[in-house]
């Protein structure tokens, strides 16, 4: 299909917020002051699980300016999560009223009228603790002899869950080879540049405004509803500009929560920003798995049956990481058919800090192990890597059984492109190899364990008098440029420009429910329903457009580039502003309004639609110290019809850079449950002078769920990386790489069994 | 402690505010002044959120005393634009999509400005770009477009408005 005919879609655009956010005018929360304002701050746990006998806060309310310090009696004690349609995955009170199970959760929090006086009151609260014995690895956590870490949870295995499909045990039986491995995969920190932060404020009316750095507005309005015990319609959520999130920002974190009990305490309005540390310590993180992978493959390279068991740590709470332990099984087996699939995986609670959602939702790790096994398994066999992939891949109108429909594809011409690239560097030097990993994602989950009884997403379009559009839209901003991508997608589907539209959202009074930005699902969701609220009001400008230019009735009308015309003459029409004019009058006085909603139905368990992609790392080794230079990263991405190319640049260079940190730098050490590096000396991320050049090839295809065919495009570029880069130094260093991240210090001990094995031999 | 005068300019006029010898300039700059365009995300002086530039040199606001600034020129990202023009650096910004969720971008900003301005006129290696930035922590964007906005303005593409 061409898709030549658009007027904005695909043409590069400014962000439109670019100017306030290149100007220092874009406010965040971590920017909001209110009159009367107080500061909060809050005491967390010493301990990595411990019984809280009794807190006196008698000291801490003595010192001047502190107005109130809060514990889990003064709240409604509700077990909460985001999981709402199960009530034993709802096992979180942030400020706890009988034990702690992490170092860092909050015991208590203090409103004080500067932020030095509340911090200092901390050291005046007294906690009386009992210290239990804790456990912090999953593989020990599920034995019988562990400590219990939530009462009546059999061997702290929080959730399971089994995948399965075609016969597998037969499907192994036709297997010329079958290889087994363990994976340990590590967690990861969204590292987001703001931290958690909130400023709540319950007013004598009994309403409560939050203004709070979230990816979902409307998921936050009615958490929050939640544990207060107010109707959502009382719980005003906004959105100010968002400093990142990456899956970690839409669970109720102890910013919001403690700041709006004090605030209720208190009738004033509470701000708490979390430090650096504290983020680090007491927010969530990416999800660290465990993998035992075993596979059966023909000597032809045809596959025939995984199946795989994950353990993972699911730290105190369950949050998001119920989710993450679905799609990583589901994506462990993407983008192959399997005759025979099977995955078990067990979410088992430790003492640590819970895992969650974050970028590639479980994917990464999947992907981590899957796509190093196959070369792995390729290099068993004598096999090309390249071949096998095109061989199993997923193709367009295949069914994953019992998941998924794939109604279009473009990982054959992704490999194809990769291939010809890897092929066109030659041979390369020593100690340097060049990896490659496939994989998918979905755009969207279609699961709705959140109980949400709105519409997935919703949009509604008004146009002014004057032309201009009013776009009130409940997905989320969160910096990947949402706003922007439906600012286009409504100036194509209405025929204006970009800048007559005006984005509206993060805020729940004045914007429909939407569940937000998280799974990949803006793009097609959101995108649907301001595609069709755009058209709602579009056919209704367009029936005053007949009446006033007085034509056959069988011809086709549209508006394009502000001007309204007959499709098969386009040089006959008006303008459109003086249409709009001529409606708003013929509809006595009224402005033109368009109402879009999306909600999935029957397609499938997890996702309306897929991307595809493949990555090649090109990576080189110092054998001496085991440091790795990553020189490229070249990308082939099918995320069907392109929106907003310059945002999708930017999904893509972004992602790289959050992949490699977590392929082969993001490490969050624990001993006896304490983050060993909660700062940003310690903790390394990505920065400039080691960003490799990244490139990008984009594969046309059209999905036909997708507004104007889109899908996917910046989540599941997260997803190949770890796993290429292992290719990179299995390839240019012969050893195979289990555990992540690749630090210099794995490298050199796998180096050094090389040794020891060859020398054996 | 007793509170002490510090007279400053910031973004060209004139400020005396009375604050506590303590006082760090990002604390001055946003509390009291309220230029909240500068941003601070950690606190071991590791994000360069919180960069300005005084006299000229980017600095990280967090890890100087408000009161050190003495006298001195600071300029944060309210700053750059002039009479409601971009500067060079904020345009190629935009262009180049150098930005996403933007907490870094003012830090970013001023980071590249000094470092544009300490260029003279040379062009500069794309290492040395990238090192001008070493200190800035970006979780979005991956570097490389704000290394190719600084090129654009470091090759002379963007002029004063």
């Amino acid at each position: 299909m061409s898709h030549a005919k658009y007027s904005v879609i695909n043409t590069p655009v400014h962000n439109i917020d670019g100017v306030a956010k290149v100007t220092g005018r874009a406010t965040y929360t971590f920017d909001v002051t209110l009159p009367g304002m107080l500061y909060g701050k809050i005491l967390r746990s010493p301990h990595p699980h411990a019984k809280i006998l009794n807190i006196d806060a008698t000291r801490a309310l003595e010192l001047p300016g502190v107005k109130a310090v809060v514990t889990g009696k003064d709240t409604l004690g509700i077990k909460q999560g985001i999981w709402r349609r199960y009530e034993e995955l709802c096992d979180e009170q942030i400020l706890p009223l009988e034990k702690v199970r992490y170092i860092g959760e909050p015991v208590a929090a203090v409103a004080a009228v500067t932020e030095e006086i509340a911090e200092a009151a901390l050291d005046l609260i007294d906690v009386d603790y009992e210290v239990l014995p804790a456990v912090f690895e999953p593989l020990e956590a599920i034995k019988k002899e562990a400590p219990t870490i939530h009462e009546g949870v059999e061997r702290n295995v929080n959730v399971t869950r089994h995948i399965e499909w075609g016969d597998v045990d037969e499907a192994f039986e036709e297997a010329d080879y079958i290889r087994e491995d363990w994976f340990k995969c590590s967690g990861q920190h969204h590292m987001c540049m703001e931290t958690r932060a909130a400023v709540s404020s319950f007013t004598p009316d009994g309403k409560l405004t939050v203004w709070t750095s979230t990816q979902s507005a409307y998921y936050h309005q009615a958490l929050l509803a939640g544990v207060f015990g107010l109707r959502d319609g009382d719980v005003r959520v906004l959105a100010p500009y968002v400093g990142g999130g990456f899956g970690g920002k839409f669970e109720i974190d102890s910013a919001q929560f403690c700041s709006g009990v004090l605030s209720m305490k208190l009738h004033k309005p509470v701000k708490i920003v979390l430090t650096r540390e504290e983020d680090f310590i007491a927010s969530k993180r990416r999800t660290p798995m465990f993998y035992y992978v075993r596979t059966g493959i023909k000597k032809d390279g045809t596959f025939c049956a995984r199946e795989s068991r994950m353990f993972s740590n699911g730290g105190a709470y369950t949050g998001m990481g119920a989710t993450a332990l679905y799609l990583s099984g589901f994506f462990h087996s993407f983008p192959y058919k399997w005759r025979g699939y099977r995955y078990d995986g067990y979410r088992v609670y430790t003492n640590t800090m819970p895992s969650t959602s974050m970028r590639g939702f479980g994917a990464p790790q999947a992907m981590f192990c899957s796509e190093q096994q196959i070369d792995w398994i390729c290099a068993d066999l004598g096999l090309d890597p390249f071949e096998v992939r095109r061989k199993n891949g997923h193709t367009e109108g295949y069914e994953v059984p019992g998941q998924a429909f794939i109604a279009s594809c473009g990982l054959e011409q992704c490999i194809n492109e990769i291939e010809k690239w890897v092929k066109s560097k030659g041979k390369l030097p020593a100690n340097r190899g060049i990896g490659i990993s496939s994989c998918g994602f979905m755009s969207g989950g279609i699961f709705n364990w959140f109980d949400s009884p709105y519409s997935f997403s919703s949009a509604v379009v008004t146009i002014n008098f004057d032309g201009t559009v009013e776009l009130h839209v409940g997905c989320q901003d969160i910096g990947q440029g949402s706003n922007t991508t439906m600012a286009i997608i409504a100036a194509e589907t209405l025929g204006v420009k970009i800048e007559d539209i005006k984005v509206h959202s993060g805020d729940t009074d004045h914007c429909p429910a939407d569940l937000g930005a998280w799974g990949s699902r803006q793009t097609l969701m959101a995108g649907n329903a301001v595609k069709m609220a755009c058209e709602d009001a579009k056919k209704q400008l367009l029936e005053f457009a007949y009446a006033e230019m007085g034509i056959n009735i069988v011809y086709d009308l549209d508006i394009k580039d502000r001007w309204v015309h007959i499709v098969a003459r386009p040089e006959r029409g008006l303008p459109y502003g003086d249409l709009v004019k001529k409606a708003l009058r013929g509809k006595d006085g009224q402005r033109i309004v368009g109402r879009g909603y999306y909600t999935p139905h029957r397609k499938g368990m997890i996702s309306p639609a897929y991307s595809y992609m493949m990555q090649a790392v090109d990576a080189e080794i110092d054998p001496e110290t085991g440091k790795i230079k990553i020189y490229e990263v070249m990308t082939a991405h099918d995320c069907g019809q392109p929106i907003n190319p310059l945002g999708l640049i930017g999904q893509l260079e972004g992602a790289a850079s959050m992949a490699l940190g977590y392929a082969y730098l993001e490490d969050m050490p624990f001993e006896d449950g304490k983050m060993m590096n909660p700062n940003l000396v310690d903790y390394k991320v990505i920065k400039a002078p080691e960003m490799p050049k990244t490139d990008i090839i984009e594969i046309d295809t059209y999905e036909p769920e997708g507004p104007y065919g889109a899908k996917e495009a910046g989540e599941g570029l997260t997803n190949p990386t770890a796993a290429a880069l292992g290719n990179a130094v299995f390839n240019a260093m012969g050893i195979q790489m289990k555990e992540l991240p690749i630090t210099p210090e794995r490298i050199l001990k796998a180096l050094r069994e090389k040794k020891e094995q060859e020398a054996q031999k | 402690m007793e509170k002490q005068l510090l007279r400053f300019k910031v973004n060209g006029d004139e400020y005396e505010v009375y604050i506590n010898p303590k006082t760090l300039l990002a604390e001055v700059i946003r509390d009291h002044l309220g230029f909240t365009g500068t941003k601070r995300g950690c606190e071991t002086v590791s994000c360069g959120a919180c960069t300005v530039n005084v006299n000229g040199f980017s600095v990280k606001s967090c890890s100087v005393l408000a009161i050190q600034c003495q006298d001195m020129d600071v300029t944060t990202v309210e700053g750059l634009e002039k009479n409601g023009k971009l500067s060079p650096i904020q345009r190629a910004f935009l262009d180049n999509g150098s930005y996403q969720c933007g907490f870094c971008t003012p830090g970013m900003l001023m980071s590249s400005t000094a470092f544009l301005e300490e260029l003279k006129g040379e062009v500069p290696t794309e290492e040395k770009i990238r090192e001008s930035i070493e200190g800035n922590v970006c979780r979005c964007t991956g570097y490389n477009s704000i290394v190719r906005a600084i090129d654009a303005v470091a090759q002379g593409k963007y002029k004063e408005e």
